[in-house]
């Protein structure tokens, strides 16, 4: 199938192909067992150049954008959802940089990130916020030129990983959504440190932590954008980040089609393989057509974040609701096909599953994602 | 340092087929590949290069596609590749072969290391890596399976053996043939691959080398393939299987039976 991809595009899928089967492959099973960080393959991902697809090449990457990272992370996640949130992770914690950042701040870290020398993490939610972003409860209070951070944050991802946080904290708590600043906070930064690492369902070779400030002393020239706009940082952040979740998802859904239409070609019962039986032959279309539909949406979404279309954000939204509900209709549906041998841990249909439940809650729950939607709908209409 | 690899291009055994009727190999269709032993001696090279500095030049002989191959060695990172074609070398046994590119190596003038692969998965005659050292006269070291040690003047390596390993010291310049455990090959970058698309290596001919006629292409080439078969499947063997008197009991009843011992 051509789906218009350039020349860059086209490479970046074959060798993010590669990558996927020769080195993650082998791998994915023992790294979920035992909740280990793919250091190996992040290793090769930086090598062949994937980290900085998404950088310009001015800070060292390759200038590519939102649909050359939904390319790689699709692909990656046909193999791994987990190994492929290790590397998207890495751009939800550059974006706020490479879209609010300085000069000074874009040449300090984007050839870092491009490189694999330095990895990123986005540090937004807490116990007591997250769809709620305004809700904030760690503070950032300005004592001449520096702000003194103090506050946890919760289930960050990449966050044992990390060389360079960016992370939204309050400076006026009374305005809510309009008090939050973002601040780029090195990893050796004094009174930061890295909290409890948890237990999670699926994509658990991605490590998910705290992350703990007691009175982390921030030079000023680290905050990025400007006092209380952090809300706008955050928000175009999340809206750019969007489509690569939908491609993760798109991913998962993949390759756990894939994997029950070869165990349906196999399987034979009553005489025959179970493909031939019109129960699993319509199940599996229905699967194929729920996913062609979610690619072309995530494409047509990271497209319009390339170019900065007007209603990207709305229907990154959709990319991301819509991929992610597919993609756990559809590994649902693969475990189903497969049976008890898709229930069991020995076969990959199962982490199919449990990888792909999460495509729906981070990066903006789906709940969130159609309240987005709306009020897209809504404002739009009354500019009529 | 200055590295050379030899390389060749291949077809893709993974999926090759035998003609019933001849016994050979059906080329037609069949992709061709970079010959994975000298995927590791490329790794090897690039190793060296990010250890000790130097460049890293291929060469390949073969027809005019055999420029993929050496576009495939730019996307890992080699910093030039040579392609040496023409008519006058077509038919080359593995002795015109280690001759044409010796000359070439000779004609490239400064070298420290040639590297190959231990033999290619089409011929498997493992014999152009040990050509090539006689030609140019400089030491040699087959089945290289560690670089244990690299200087100006020599190095120190390990040879696999079937039951372990020698440590041979050796001057350079030299030649070794390098097996499969010395390396995992890396993937190819994205920027490597942008630069192989536009990569066009150097061509050399026979006019462009200091060769004799005689010595290349089919005039050169002694060896005459009489036939080439597949060789016959064994039957597979007996088992006998309990503890070790038992089996030592069932083995002296076969050897009577078969009356080797009486």
């Amino acid at each position: 199938m051509d789906y218009g991809f350039n020349e860059l595009q086209q490479m970046i899928r074959d060798l993010a192909r590669k990558i996927a089967e020769e080195r993650i492959l082998p791998e994915r099973a023992r790294l979920d067992e035992a909740e280990e960080y793919p250091k190996e393959v992040m290793k090769t991902l930086s090598d062949s150049d994937m980290l900085g697809i998404y950088i310009p090449e001015e800070y060292g990457g390759m200038g590519g954008g939102c649909m050359e990272l939904s390319i790689a992370i699709e692909e990656l996640s046909k193999v791994c959802g987990g190994v492929a949130i290790c590397y998207a992770a890495n751009v939800l914690g550059a974006y706020p940089i490479l879209l609010h950042g300085t000069e000074e701040q874009k040449k300090k870290y984007l050839p870092q990130f491009a490189t694999g020398k330095m990895f990123a993490a986005f540090g937004l939610t807490e116990p007591n916020a997250g769809s709620d972003a305004g809700a904030v409860e760690t503070t950032a209070v300005r004592h001449g030129d520096t702000y003194i951070l103090n506050g946890t944050k919760q289930w960050i991802t990449n966050a044992s990983e990390a060389h360079v946080f960016t992370i939204i904290a309050s400076t006026n708590r009374k305005r809510g959504a309009r008090g939050i600043s973002a601040f780029i906070v090195e990893r050796d930064t004094p009174g930061f440190t890295i909290g409890k690492k948890e237990k999670k369902l699926g994509i658990r070779c991605s490590p998910t932590c705290e992350l703990h400030f007691e009175d982390c002393k921030i030079a000023r020239e680290n905050m990025l954008y400007k006092e209380n706009r952090g809300f706008r940082v955050t928000m175009n952040t999340l809206h750019k980040a969007r489509p690569g979740i939908g491609a993760q998802a798109v991913g998962i859904a993949q390759g756990a089609l894939d994997e029950a239409v070869e165990f349906a070609k196999n399987r034979v019962q009553f005489g025959q393989p179970i493909s031939s039986f019109q129960a699993i032959q319509h199940m599996l279309a229905d699967m194929a057509t729920q996913i062609e539909a979610a690619r072309l949406l995530v494409y047509h979404a990271a497209r319009a974040v390339d170019s900065d279309a007007k209603d990207a954000a709305k229907i990154a939204a959709m990319a991301k609701v819509f991929a992610s509900d597919v993609a756990m209709k559809v590994t649902v549906d693969a475990i189903q096909v497969c049976g008890g041998t898709g229930y069991m841990r020995d076969y990959p249909v199962e982490k199919y599953m449990r990888d792909a439940k999460i495509t729906q809650i981070y990066e903006g729950t789906n709940q969130i994602q159609r309240t987005i939607i709306a009020l897209a709908l809504v404002k739009e209409s009354s500019k009529k | 340092m200055k590295i050379i690899v030899c390389i060749k291009q291949v077809p893709d055994t993974t999926d090759v087929k035998i003609d019933p009727s001849t016994n050979t190999l059906i080329r037609e269709g069949v992709p061709s590949i970079v010959n994975p032993f000298d995927m590791y001696a490329l790794e090897e090279s690039l190793r060296l290069r990010e250890k000790v500095g130097g460049t890293v030049t291929v060469i390949t002989m073969g027809p005019p596609q055999a420029k993929e191959a050496l576009r495939e060695a730019i996307s890992l990172g080699v910093d030039q590749g040579i392609l040496i074609s023409d008519r006058a070398f077509a038919g080359s046994d593995t002795l015109a072969t280690s001759y044409a590119l010796a000359s070439t190596i000779r004609k490239i003038g400064a070298y420290d290391l040639i590297i190959c692969g231990k033999q290619a998965i089409d011929g498997d005659t493992a014999q152009v890596g040990p050509g090539i050292a006689e030609c140019l006269q400089i030491p040699f070291v087959a089945f290289v399976k560690k670089i244990e040690e690299v200087s100006d003047q020599t190095m120190r390596v390990e040879r696999m053996m079937e039951t372990g390993y020698d440590v041979i010291e050796l001057p350079l310049p030299a030649v070794i043939t390098v097996v499969k455990e010395i390396n995992e090959p890396r993937l190819p970058s994205l920027r490597g691959q942008m630069r192989a698309k536009k990569y066009e290596p150097t061509l050399w001919t026979s006019s462009d080398l200091d060769v004799s006629e005689e010595r290349i292409g089919l005039k050169g080439s002694p060896t005459q393939v009489i036939k080439i078969f597949t060789p016959e499947i064994r039957k597979a063997g007996e088992h006998l299987e309990g503890d070790p008197e038992e089996v030592a009991d069932k083995l002296f009843q076969r050897f009577k039976e078969a009356k080797i011992i009486p």
